[in-house]
């Protein structure tokens, strides 16, 4: 295979990866649906337990660290080591600070008993709310789901971080030149769609119901 | 060509490196082939143990074998077994492995490495399946139906569903890298409308293990970890729906059955014009109608829900749709019959299995009609109608197909030939002993007898002792080629390039091939099955 | 037929038969089908077997055949959708005045409860020639409610009722099964449908020891637990009022319109909150872990004796709330 068809079949292997992991979030997406449309209140109510400037600001970081990635491919279509460097770190930062305010995030939850589980506790959101009816057991459905969802989207980070700290390393080592920096693209195209299922996640999990209760 | 008695050791993929470590880190797709044929095979006996046991324990009403417990994870890790670690990686890890790179032309895989990684993904998840059968088993029913499987268990539950979630990866790898090597890998003059039907067929079924796959992913996921931390989405006392889990679960599963008859209908589609000598009837409809089962196959899913709750309006939506999905499979079996219309037919091994298949799976195939009409199924589901209606088209249809590729194909692979009398012996006895063993079940079905029991009323007894009889003669079938195939590496006659006088690239190369495959990538000018140019053996005096 | 050989089991009630009929469609088609495609392979191997000098004719395809046999079998299966579908739907259509007997699945047994109080345990006494009516819960996992004879077969779920019909057509003792797997004794969760003429089964039913009828112990219930303090009869209450409300459209705060069937009520008992009656409040405390599945049952019975015509209940004071 000579380089343009390796990297052709790279890119095509890449997204019908992506396609796969599609359908993997889908699953989940369409459980969240429906019980979302079953369980609207006890829905509304966790989505008002999660910080909004927590889940903003980890929002705005991944537009930013998408912005470093494609700033980053382009570098190495010129040849630019030292900035494709600069750039596959800087996304680093961004994935790690990222991780950083979701496990402050998730901490939260676990202080506030909203962690699944034997300890969990929605008597906050019952006691908040008492113009609508939350049963309990429909709240810890909404938070299954959350940390179900925004845990794999964690663990998918987690290996996004993984395949950048490669890219960086190999980067230096300036084994990408402009005839050749495949796995600069494809891992681009993965960190890319990492960043979309949040941008699903985000409005999703987080800004069910914002608006003041009636 | 001189007569091939005189072993001449020329180097081939098979003895161009020596040792564990070359097999273990092979990336020639054609070692990793191999692999997964050693893997799947001891699986296919590990599960095909199990279903004599549970034979051996149906031989009487009562339950007198095994403790009821015990029935009800052989019963479960029958199904999980067979369907995971053999049926589903069968015939495109194994075949489709070593011929797809082939038969388009290309020296392999379009990511041998990832290919590598597939095989050792579907070890791992072995061996944990393998950890759990043997340290006390897993009796959810391979459906894992919740809330059992999540809340009442006290079975190997998680154990069991990471070890499909992790084989389930080595099938997503799989399908990956064949529609990456068929859309980007072709050979130079090698078009769509000229790729052999067994590429089309492969290609369909890796879109259904591509999308499919992940969702059961997920489900399974889901149902691991609602058991570890109590969680309620399959259970109605948290909150939660157990027809969820039904629907996510069947929208994979369904599909599943493709990914394990498609193939098989590839192998075929290759074996009948070759053993007809003339090519296929209607080209372009068999390959469209693998592309439309493959499509049709993700509408239906709900059809194995009739009686479980689903409304009565989406009922009637997935009987028709099943309905729709049957007529790709009965135009791909008028083609095949048609081939054989004014052709110059041989009896090898190889097309008696086709043969055999195309009337097993006919019958499996008509008993799907039988299922889909929805006043038909309320009677009929969750009794042995439908375990004999999927026994049908898994073992008659898919088993068949793959032993009829391994016999096709066993002179490429190996360079030798299987005995000729013994591999007809036994496909007849296959082939016997699989009607006798199943079609009693249809009519046990009918009569009342629901699935999954350890024990039954008496009148049903002796339906099953000829059910029972039929599997003792499809086990000594099953053995047999085990037998030979071993025999034949060692002691069998030596085949040259093309001993059936098939078309296909794969067939232009020696056997074994070279490593590379090919010494040189052939260009291709030729429409596929070209039987009119190709000569029949007899034709060629070449030694057979 | 075929006493010594049974191929399906004897037809007991007014749907078997038709059940029967595309049955024995069906195994015509397939068995004409299978014949044909079999005698046609054969016929082609011996016909057209290899023989020196004699080649094979190099066929394309014929799009014509193609297209027929495409739309022929689309056609025969549209058909046999048909079918299959009206008799579903009657399958699942109860008529209006069935008798209703309450199931309650659990493992591994199954819990009948008769209108009239009898309780049965793996079996069920019935009349010939009445529609019957099961509404059916299962107090752990999924089971099944299968009777052969019936043709009919229904899953039975936890936290929601399912209900299945027939109407008895031949006296006679017919297996009960449990069809979908449960456990360790699944395949012990199976009993008989003793169906009775009805002067028997008049006999049958004021033998029995009952504790009175079902939704008498309902009312009881109804009582004990409190429900008249908002859901009272003779002045509006905090609460809707009950009588006549089963079987008749609901319409709720949110706008839908619902039914008032068997789980509208069970879920309105414990989830009250999911659909609020349009014109009150979401005040009603839930009673989930507070009654069991039997007494669930024993509720519904009551509150659907409310909406019969002679129903011993108070009769309504006040015109129910618009519903």
């Amino acid at each position: 295979m000579d380089v343009e068809q390796q990297r052709n079949a790279a890119s095509l292997g890449m997204w019908v990866f992506l396609g796969t992991e599609v359908m993997f979030f889908g699953g989940m997406f369409c459980a969240y649906l429906i019980y979302r449309y079953w369980y609207y209140p006890e829905f509304a109510a966790g989505s008002r337990s999660l910080d909004i400037w927590l889940g903003t600001t980890n929002t705005a970081v991944l537009i930013c660290s998408s912005l470093t990635v494609a700033l980053g491919v382009r570098a190495a279509q010129m040849g630019k080591r030292r900035l494709l460097v600069l750039l596959l770190l800087l996304t680093l930062v961004f994935g790690l600070a990222f991780l950083g305010i979701k496990a402050v995030e998730w901490h939260d939850k676990f202080v506030e008993h909203h962690v699944p589980g034997a300890s969990f506790s929605a008597e906050d959101l019952i006691q908040a709310y008492p113009q609508i009816h939350i049963d309990p057991a429909r709240t810890q459905i909404y938070f299954s789901l959350y940390f179900a969802m925004t845990g794999l989207h964690a663990l998918h980070m987690i290996i996004g971080v993984g395949i950048f700290c490669y890219l960086t390393y190999y980067s230096w080592k300036g084994r990408y030149t402009p005839q050749y920096h495949t796995p600069v693209e494809i891992g681009g195209l993965y960190w890319h769609f990492v960043d979309i299922i949040w941008i699903y996640l985000f409005p999703l999990l987080y800004l069910i119901d914002r608006k003041p209760l009636k | 060509m001189a007569t091939a008695t005189i072993p001449v050791e020329r180097e081939h993929y098979l003895n161009t490196d020596y040792g564990i470590r070359s097999w273990l880190l092979a990336t020639d797709h054609k070692r990793i082939a191999l692999l997964y044929l050693v893997t799947i095979t001891l699986f296919f006996f590990l599960g095909g143990f199990f279903a004599l046991l549970i034979r051996l324990e149906l031989l009487t009403p009562a339950g007198d074998l095994v403790l009821a417990d015990t029935y009800n994870k052989l019963f479960t890790m029958h199904g999980q077994v067979m369907i995971f670690f053999f049926l589903i990686p069968s015939i495109p890890a194994v075949l489709g492995n070593f011929l797809v790179p082939m038969m388009v032309g290309a020296r392999d895989l379009a990511f041998p490495r990832i290919n590598l990684l597939s095989w050792y993904l579907l070890v791992a998840a072995g061996m944990l399946m393998l950890h759990c059968i043997f340290t006390g088993g897993v009796d959810s029913g391979w459906t894992f139906y919740t809330p059992f499987s999540t809340a009442f268990s006290n079975t190997k539950v998680i154990e069991a569903g990471l070890a499909i979630f992790i084989a389930g990866f080595s099938s997503i790898l799989t399908g990956l890298n064949f529609v990456v090597t068929i859309h980007r890998m072709r050979a130079p003059g090698l078009t769509w409308s000229r790729l052999p039907l067994f590429i089309w067929a492969h290609y369909a079924t890796s879109i259904i293990q591509l999308l499919g796959t992940p969702v059961l992913a997920i489900t399974l996921l889901l149902v691991v970890f609602e058991r570890a931390f109590h969680l309620g989405i399959f259970d109605p006392t948290r909150g939660g729906d157990p027809l969820l889990f039904q629907h996510l679960f069947w929208f994979y599963s369904h599909p599943a059955v493709y990914i394990m008859i498609l193939p098989a209908m590839g192998v075929v589609a290759e074996i009948i014009p070759c053993f007809s000598r003339k090519r296929i009837f209607g080209y372009s409809a068999v390959a469209m109608s693998s592309i439309a089962i493959a499509v049709f196959g993700f509408l239906v899913w709900a059809h194995h829900m009739f009686v479980a709750g689903i409304s009565l309006y989406s009922a009637m939506i997935f009987s028709i749709l099943s309905y729709l999905v049957a007529v790709p499979s009965a135009i791909k079996v008028f083609n095949w019959t048609a081939t054989m219309y004014k052709g110059s037919i041989h009896f090898d091994t190889p097309m008696l299995y086709a043969m055999g298949f195309i009337g097993l799976f006919t019958v499996g195939g008509l008993t799907g009609l039988f299922l889909a009409a929805l006043g038909i199924d309320v009677h009929v589901t969750d009794t042995y109608f439908v375990i004999a209606h999927f026994h049908y088209i898994m073992v008659g249809g898919a088993v068949m197909g793959y032993l009829g590729g391994l016999h096709f194909w066993w002179p490429k692979i190996s360079g030798r030939l299987y005995p000729e009398w013994l591999g007809k012996f036994a496909a007849l006895t296959v082939f016997l002993g699989f009607n006798l063993t199943f079609f009693p079940q249809f009519i046990l079905g009918y009569l009342g007898m629901p699935r999954r029991y350890w024990q039954y009323p008496p009148e049903f007894q002796v339906l099953n002792v000829l059910s029972t009889a039929g599997s003792t003669i499809l086990a000594v079938g099953y053995v047999l080629p085990m037998i030979y195939f071993l025999w034949s590496m060692r002691y069998g006659k030596i085949a040259d390039a093309n001993p059936w006088g098939a078309a296909g690239l794969e067939w232009k190369t020696s056997s074994p091939p070279p490593t590379e495959n090919f010494e040189e990538i052939p260009e291709v000018t030729w429409e596929a099955y070209n039987y009119d140019e190709i000569p029949s053996p007899e034709e060629v005096p070449v030694g057979r | 037929m075929f006493d010594n050989f049974p191929l399906w089991p004897v037809p007991a009630s007014s749907g078997a038969g038709n059940v029967d009929a595309l049955f024995i469609f069906l195994v015509l088609l397939a068995g004409f089908m299978s014949l044909a495609i079999f005698t046609m392979i054969v016929m082609f191997a011996l016909k057209y077997r290899y023989r020196p000098g004699h080649k094979a004719e190099q066929i394309e395809g014929s799009v014509p055949l193609e297209v027929t046999w495409s739309a022929v079998p689309l056609a025969i299966f549209m058909v046999i959708f048909v079918w299959g579908a009206i008799l579903y739907f009657r399958e699942r259509t109860p008529p209006r005045e069935a008798d209703a007997v309450y199931v309650v699945a659990k493992q591994w047994m199954w819990k009948l409860e008769h209108e009239q109080g009898q309780k049965e345990i793996n079996e069920l006494h019935v009349p010939v020639g009445r529609d019957i009516k099961l509404v059916m819960t299962s107090q752990d996992v999924i089971h099944s409610f299968y009777v052969p004879a019936f043709r009919i077969k229904q899953d039975v779920l936890p936290g929601r009722y399912t209900t299945v019909w027939f109407h008895p057509t031949r006296p006679g003792v017919y297996h009960l099964f449990c069809a979908e797997y449960c456990g360790t004794a699944h395949s012990g969760m199976i009993g008989q449908v003793v169906v009775l003429e009805p002067a028997q089964y008049q006999a049958w039913l004021a033998g029995g020891m009952t504790s009175g009828s079902l939704a008498a112990s309902g009312q009881s219930l109804f009582q004990q637990l409190g429900c008249p303090t908002c859901h009272r009869s003779d002045v509006q209450g905090r609460g809707p009022n009950l009588v006549g409300v089963f079987g008749k459209p609901v319409e709720l705060e949110d706008g839908r319109t619902v039914t008032a069937d068997e789980n509208y009520i069970r879920e309105s008992i414990l989830s009250p909150n999911a659909k609020i009656v349009s014109g009150f409040k979401p005040i009603m405390p839930t009673f989930q872990g507070l009654v069991s599945e039997d007494q669930l049952t024993a509720l519904v019975a009551y509150i659907k004796s409310l909406s019969q015509p002679s129903s011993g209940a108070a009769g309504p004071a006040t015109p129910a709330p618009r519903i």
